[in-house]
């Protein structure tokens, strides 16, 4: 039971992840690539390391999966608000809507 | 199909799914128009192979393999925060950042 839960949680982490990539790829701008490449970065690998805790069930491995997590989830807005800021300025302006012509 | 059989399914198809993610974030790399573009396909990249190692704790079932992955978080934040003041600093020195590289 508890590796049919953690096998569900590598493939959903294994999904985000891929969706992430595939955002990047696709979506049009800079920013709209951000949004996908942050959010869906993060789900990702904290859904695998949330399932090596379960699966190793151990005190010093969730102390270290519960770091990873929460310095991630601390570190992607700030890393992602620079890049924002830094790749704002007069030519690249986030694409709001799409072009009425 | 037994809990440690679909387990072992679900690290064999993540293994090609974070692959395939990276080979995604490599493509935005090499093709991305603009400096800010290869910043965040770096920091995805990052972030996939966080969950790389995760998973490959887990095929091991080591769990010394989690460590990286909390040095990965660290060395990605720094390297993003870098590059954005970086990024920042050189759009003021010259106007055109598209094919700046």
């Amino acid at each position: 039971m508890i590796e049919a839960i953690a096998g569900v949680l590598i493939l959903l982490g294994a999904a985000f992840t891929f969706i992430a990539a595939l955002g990047l790829v696709r979506l049009p701008d800079i920013f709209t690539r951000m949004h996908a490449s942050t959010k869906a970065g993060v789900l990702g690998s904290s859904l695998i390391l949330i399932a090596g805790g379960i699966l190793f069930a151990d005190g010093a491995v969730w102390a270290r999966v519960i770091a990873a997590i929460f310095f991630l989830l601390l570190t992607a807005p700030i890393a992602a608000h620079m890049i924002g800021r830094a790749s704002l300025d007069d030519k690249h302006r986030p694409k709001l809507q799409k072009p009425s012509d | 199909m037994s809990g440690a059989e679909f387990l072992s399914l679900a690290i064999d198809l993540s293994f090609a799914i974070i692959m395939a993610s990276i080979a995604l974030g490599f493509y935005r790399i090499a093709k991305g128009p603009t400096f800010g573009d290869r910043v965040v396909a770096l920091d995805m990249m990052t972030m996939s192979i966080m969950a790389f190692c995760g998973l490959f704790a887990v095929f091991a079932d080591d769990p010394s393999f989690l460590d990286p992955a909390i040095v990965l978080a660290l060395i990605g934040f720094l390297t993003t925060l870098a590059l954005a003041r970086f990024a920042e600093r050189r759009e003021h020195r010259d106007d055109n950042e598209g094919d700046a590289e």
